[in-house]
């Protein structure tokens, strides 16, 4: 990956951030409840935006939208969506 | 044995921060196909909302070199890049291994716009993976009607419902006597990994296809995608299977439903939940409406057991 500064022609480097920053959508934030999380895993691979980590179980909330898939797929109910301020 | 979640490998080749909607599944399935494929890849893509949503110039989504190339082109086009790697290579130009290259189309530059040209690269068996990732409609320019969109689904351009059944695009490419042939869905992600593994270790041209639930197209709620996914597979309308060398075999569950061990889901679930059928459901003839939709489904599971069986 490349940084900004160094694009010198109109040519599209891979770069985190493409649209923006994509967090600024989220009506609802998810919340992982790490006592109740057994690291499955299946948040990571479901998360379309690649924000989950997959052995922390973090989310990068720069860019999480919001879309509550995570929440809806995880099988001990770890993970809650809660409305943004 | 599918791989295990826990054994996918680490590589992204989605980043965050893409343009697409939240609980897009086309994004969703390009990452399991990109943690298969690797970074050693050439990427092409028609218009579709893989390519709006990859970003604004100087920042690129897909951690490929990525070729957008016309609608009605992307099997010609993938045809003369994998032409040109093999050159190169051969002139010395390229060291090391040769990059995969592939297609990621929406069900319009495969079922219709694109079919001409997909036919003729299949034909000519050029070392190429087309995907198609099947929303069942032209989700990009606000849902107009496609060959992909199932009997009974609204859409702009079918207000009371359309009228035909979709066609079945992986049987025409089988048809073609290509070398693999696989259908996928977001929600058996280990599954889709071992198809594009295998279409990856295959010379010729290859054909995936994968069912994604489009949340706007189908009005559905939004975390709902992956479980649209899952309740598609169950109540048959959409069936996992593979074909190597025109010899079929399906996948779980898909397996189960075919072979008459367990009962398909009925489709009355499958359907109410998304408003693209629900919405036409509320006058007298809804019994009737969801009676031809399931006879679709049903023809289509009796006619592929068939099929399954010609293994010459």
């Amino acid at each position: 990956m490349k940084s900004v500064t160094k694009a010198y022609r109109p040519i599209s480097w891979p770069m985190k951030g493409s649209g923006g920053d994509t967090g600024s959508w989220r009506s609802h934030r998810p919340v992982v409840d790490t006592k109740k999380c057994s690291k499955c895993q299946l948040c990571w691979v479901y998360c379309p935006e690649a924000v989950i980590d997959r052995h922390e179980i973090t989310i990068d909330y720069r860019y999480c939208k919001g879309c509550g898939v995570c929440a809806k797929e995880c099988p001990t109910g770890a993970i809650s969506m809660e409305k943004e301020e | 044995m599918t791989t295990s979640i826990k054994q996918l490998p680490d590589n992204e080749q989605v980043l965050s921060g893409n343009g697409s909607c939240g609980g897009c599944p086309s994004p969703m399935a390009l990452r399991i196909v990109g943690k298969a494929l690797g970074p050693n890849a050439i990427m092409l893509l028609t218009p579709s909302c893989a390519v709006a949503s990859m970003g604004m110039t100087p920042r690129l989504a897909y951690n490929w070199p990525c070729i957008n190339v016309c609608f009605a082109t992307a099997g010609s086009s993938a045809s003369g890049i994998a032409q040109a790697v093999e050159i190169l290579k051969e002139k010395g130009r390229l060291q090391g291994e040769l990059p995969t290259v592939f297609n990621w189309v929406g069900d319009g530059g495969t079922y219709d716009i694109g079919f001409q040209a997909l036919s003729a690269a299949a034909e000519r068996n050029d070392n190429i993976i087309h995907f198609c990732y099947n929303n069942e409609a032209y989700s990009n320019t606000g849902v107009q009607r496609s060959g992909a969109t199932p009997r009974g689904s609204f859409t702009t351009t079918t207000p009371g419902g359309k009228r035909q059944p979709k066609k079945n695009m992986a049987l025409l490419m089988l048809e073609h006597d290509i070398p693999y042939v696989a259908t996928a869905t977001v929600a058996y992600p280990g599954d889709l990994y071992d198809k594009v593994v295998k279409a990856k270790s295959i010379p010729g041209m290859k054909y995936i296809e994968i069912l994604a639930p489009c949340y706007l197209g189908w009005q559905f709620d939004m975390p709902d995608t992956v479980q649209m996914s899952r309740m598609a597979v169950r109540s048959g309308a959409w069936l996992l299977w593979e074909a190597e060398n025109g010899k079929i075999s399906f996948n779980n569950p898909s397996s189960f439903i075919v072979s008459g061990i367990k009962d398909a889901d009925p489709v009355d679930e499958y359907v109410m939940k998304q408003g693209r059928f629900n919405r036409l459901l509320k006058g007298p003839d809804a019994a009737q409406r969801i009676a031809e939709i399931q006879g679709d489904i049903d023809r289509q599971i009796a006619f592929m057991r068939e099929r399954a069986k010609i293994t010459i």
